[in-house]
């Protein structure tokens, strides 16, 4: 497909891009080769298009292979290795392994309310109820889903975006929802 | 017909369908819409947030513009992408239809980011014998269309300030693993975008919604908007929806591009005030007014 789009082939330091799937690529690192085996079949079993490969020199720790799974799809694929008790070392993307999941949250105060952002999703929470009165952001399908379920709901008794969602913004999403959550509970203590 | 818009509504059972909608209350009700590839109807659906609540605002500021309803490409997907594929597949087929050739523009929105979707639709755009329509994206489409690196096709991307610092990481897949330092909010927003547009990951426009509105063209800084200043516009789930389907339907009723961004982000503001929201409020509660905000904005451009 690349070559019929030629003249539009984007300039990186003069090189021509990577091959575009790997952009939608992420590496599952383990700590044994038998996770490996085990998560390659499991994720398989699901539906999941992964394969078993060598790491990139970036990756030095766990083992000596590494499962590349549809990186969008880590919030479906956690779950299924929640499932088989399995646990990755580190989830990376293939284009940059050395890349972290956005660990900065911000909060922001509404008086009555406070919403939390982690990377592209907000969740706002009202402080006397623990109301969750909002979920924005987010650009992959789940996240008007999962905001259609969480809406109503308090934050100490809803249902965890990870339980539903599949991908990396529904993982954002899960990720605000600890953070409001420990908010709350502290405001609760205090 | 002239402009359509794609996304998806959050509900696996929703069928693929295509054709033009009304707005009911807090509804979007199907106007002239067919199932496609198949008999069958189509149910109404809430402007809570996604593409209906985009859908709900295009329709409405058209109806003050004077312009006909878009045509609404939707697809039902909570997630699993499989509704999103059927969409970019029959996309791709119909762009090379008869019946797309007087297509003067396209919205993408909430689709799964999948960039052989993305490069199938691109690619059947690139081969049809029409002119090329006018090409916005937002949300999830809008990370593919960055992901595939072809961003600089598109007329207008409308990201907000996370998904600013995601376009303007020549490294980052997905706005999840934007790198740290570029989500500081001590990050200008004209320096994001500068970058973005250096390393061919922005479109010819961005439109960026945040507590101030700002227009880049290219690179350059073209506009600002900061009245009125509604800081709890944010926390509502669908304002960026909001404003893409302003965006829309001034684009669709033929307002050249830059002063449609800027009359979108004036008219979203001048919705929101009329709407007095909270945090706490629904996006369907600024739909009435809507066409209010519409003329006003237009009344002091």
């Amino acid at each position: 497909m690349f070559e019929k789009l030629t003249g539009w082939l984007k300039r990186r330091g003069g090189k021509a891009p990577e091959d575009s799937s790997s952009v939608e690529k992420g590496f599952l690192v383990f700590q044994h080769t038998g996770e490996v085996i085990r998560a390659e079949r499991c994720l398989q079993a699901a539906g999941f298009s992964v394969e078993v490969k060598g790491p990139p020199p970036e990756l030095v720790t766990g083992c000596d292979m590494v499962v590349i799974f549809p990186l969008i799809m880590e919030s479906a694929v956690r779950r299924v290795l929640d499932g088989e008790r399995l646990v990755p070392l580190n989830v990376v993307p293939v284009s940059g392994p050395l890349l972290e999941p956005v660990s900065l949250y911000r909060t922001k105060d509404y008086g009555e309310w406070f919403m939390v952002q982690a990377a592209n999703v907000k969740i706002t929470v009202e402080r006397v109820s623990g109301r969750i009165v909002n979920v924005s952001g987010g650009g992959c399908p789940d996240v008007p889903y999962l905001a259609s379920i969480l809406v109503g709901e308090t934050i100490a008794g809803a249902q965890e975006p990870r339980v539903q969602g599949h991908t990396l913004c529904s993982y954002a999403l899960q990720k605000a929802f600890l953070e409001a959550r420990r908010i709350w509970r502290q405001g609760e203590e205090s | 017909m002239s402009w359509l818009v794609c996304g998806t509504v959050p509900d696996d059972d929703f069928p693929l369908c295509m054709g033009t909608w009304r707005v009911d209350g807090d509804r979007l009700v199907p106007e002239s819409v067919s199932v496609c590839g198949s008999a069958g109807t189509v149910p109404s659906v809430p402007v809570q947030r996604g593409t209906p609540a985009l859908v709900a605002a295009a329709v409405l500021a058209l109806e003050k513009l004077g312009g006909s309803a878009p045509l609404v490409l939707l697809a039902g997907d909570c997630g699993s992408s499989k509704g999103s594929a059927r969409l970019y597949e029959f996309l791709s087929s119909w762009l090379g239809s008869q019946e797309s050739q007087e297509l003067e523009g396209i919205t993408f929105h909430y689709l799964f980011p999948s960039v052989d979707g993305h490069n199938r639709v691109l690619m059947a755009l690139e081969e049809r014998a029409f002119p090329r329509p006018v090409l916005i994206a937002d949300a999830g489409f809008m990370y593919a269309a960055k992901m595939s690196g072809y961003a600089s096709k598109y007329d207008v991307f409308t990201p907000d300030a996370g998904e600013l610092a995601f376009l303007a990481d020549e490294k980052a897949p997905h706005p999840f693993y934007t790198r740290g330092f570029l989500l500081s909010e001590n990050n200008r927003t004209d320096e994001l975008a500068r970058a973005a547009w250096e390393h061919g990951d922005s479109a010819r426009i961005l439109l960026v919604k945040g507590s101030c509105d700002i227009i880049m063209e290219e690179g350059r800084e073209k506009a600002r908007v900061t009245e009125p200043c509604l800081p709890f516009m944010e926390p509502i789930g669908g304002t960026g929806d909001l404003v893409t389907g302003l965006l829309t339907a001034f684009a669709s009723s033929g307002t050249a591009i830059g002063q449609a961004c800027l009359l979108a982000a004036r008219s979203a503001r001048l919705t929101g005030r009329l709407a007095c929201p909270n945090p706490a409020s629904s996006i369907a509660s600024f739909m009435p007014f809507v066409s209010k905000g519409v003329s006003e904005a237009v009344e002091r451009h």
